[in-house]
């Protein structure tokens, strides 16, 4: 299996270190983790975009900073509602396992890196399509960008 | 043992009142022995999020559905299920869930294929208590195991195979779906994964009420004289009607069924689970295209 970045495998690490019970646990903390919009995608969903893949709704945004000298860098943003904690979960692993990471090494993230979560007995494999949709729009965006 | 029906006034208008309790009826029984609440959601993370005090939580994909074939648990698993959520046989349960009850519905119509008797739902569901302000909880219950028997599932009494679809068409159907999957526009719902179908539109004949429209805004079930209006007014079913009911998966479809039997008191309604994602991908079944007549 390809390598991960280091971030996205010490979050897949996380996952496999822990009993099946205490992986749905670690995946509510990940989406409690997801930081605030900031102000400028606030009540801006147009500017983002859906993924209709997910079971909630689910809005992302990619932004690359940084200068090809110092090394340019993936910014995510992700919202969605509390209502949804699945969604948020997944949106968490790829933000505490890919943001700030450059663009060739988010593109290079093997797409069924989560897979290795060890979650499709606990959420359905049907569940975690909606996290393979994510990141096939994360690439979408950074693709489209460059 | 059994509990006490909810003798609430707005539960009294429906068919079998006892099939439903509201949320001060359940705050006042928490704990009661003999009750046993299950969440049942979508989302499957919203239960550990915080849930009603003492509630269980049942997983339709995980828990309700054989791991290797296309069809529900047995009866042996299923008394698994129950002895290790600490229900027995003779145990209430309330079932609750996210939007609108739609998967506890489903819950409740699975357990129903195994003769459990009292089952109830929640009117308004997870949405209602918490808007409440009601007690949540993230405290998962250690309940003593329940003691449950193996009893086969009883498929014939409220579920529907395809080849009952085929001898059904001309009597009346409801096909619960979005407008858009009715017509054939869409072969999934909108905003939601596809999950499928090689062909898109109807059982020819079924009537399009979506599921959803039997909620009130507060995800409460609409009093029995607008629901008459939608399901006998607008769909022309009546209630000695043999009625098959499906959608995508059937879980919508269990929605739709619980109105139909425990609100409005239709005696014959089935569950057609294999839905639109069996009779879409079905090699010469007749199909049917466009809106709603």
């Amino acid at each position: 299996m390809s390598e991960l970045p280091p971030a996205l495998a010490e979050v897949v690490d996380d996952f496999a270190a822990v009993p099946a019970r205490d992986r749905l646990q670690l995946l509510l903390e990940l989406g409690n983790e997801l930081p605030h919009l900031p102000e400028r995608y606030v009540a801006a969903h147009e500017a983002m975009e859906q993924v209709h893949e997910c079971q909630s709704p689910l809005f992302l945004k990619v932004e690359v900073d940084g200068s090809a000298d110092q090394g340019k860098r993936v910014r995510l943003f992700f919202d969605a509602p509390k209502e949804a904690p699945t969604t948020r979960g997944f949106a968490g692993i790829l933000h505490a396992g890919l943001d700030g990471e450059a663009p060739e090494t988010v593109l290079a993230v093997p797409d069924d890196f989560y897979l290795r979560l060890g979650l499709a007995e606990l959420v359905s494999p049907l569940r975690l399509r909606g996290m393979a949709a994510m990141l096939a729009r994360v690439k979408g965006q950074l693709r489209a960008a460059a | 043992m059994t509990l006490p029906q909810d003798t609430d006034p707005k539960l009294a208008q429906y068919a079998h009142p006892e099939r439903l309790v509201t949320t001060a009826w359940l705050a006042e029984h928490l704990g009661d022995p003999g009750l046993v609440v299950v969440e049942s959601d979508e989302d499957v993370l919203l239960y550990d999020t915080g849930h009603v005090p003492g509630a269980v939580k049942v997983d339709w994909h995980t828990e309700l559905n054989d791991p290797v074939s296309r069809d529900y648990v047995d009866g042996a698993r299923f008394a698994e299920l129950m002895a290790a959520k600490g229900i027995a046989r003779d145990t209430t349960v309330v079932f609750y869930g996210d939007r609108n009850n739609w998967w506890a519905a489903y819950a409740l119509w699975v357990f129903t294929l195994f003769g459990h008797a009292d089952v109830r739902l929640l009117d308004g569901g997870r949405a209602k208590w918490v808007a409440e302000g009601r007690e949540l909880t993230t405290d998962v219950p250690e309940r003593p195991r329940g003691d449950y028997p193996v009893v086969e599932r009883d498929d014939a009494a409220v579920r529907a195979f395809k080849e009952d679809v085929l001898a059904h068409l001309g009597k009346p159907m409801v096909d619960v779906r979005s407008p858009g999957e009715f017509s054939g526009e869409l072969l999934h719902m909108p905003d939601y994964p596809q999950e499928g179908a090689m062909r898109g539109g109807h059982v020819p004949g079924a009537r399009n009420v979506p599921w959803a429209r039997a909620a009130a805004e507060d995800a409460t079930f609409k009093p029995v004289d607008e629901l008459r209006a939608i399901y006998e007014g607008e769909a022309g079913l009546s209630t000695g009607d043999d009625v098959v009911v499906y959608c995508r998966i059937g879980e919508r479809s269990s929605h739709t069924w619980f109105v139909l039997t425990h609100l409005l008191g239709y005696d014959k309604v089935r569950n057609y689970d294999g839905s639109w994602t069996e009779w879409g991908n079905s090699v010469r079944v007749p199909i049917e295209k466009g809106a709603s007549a």
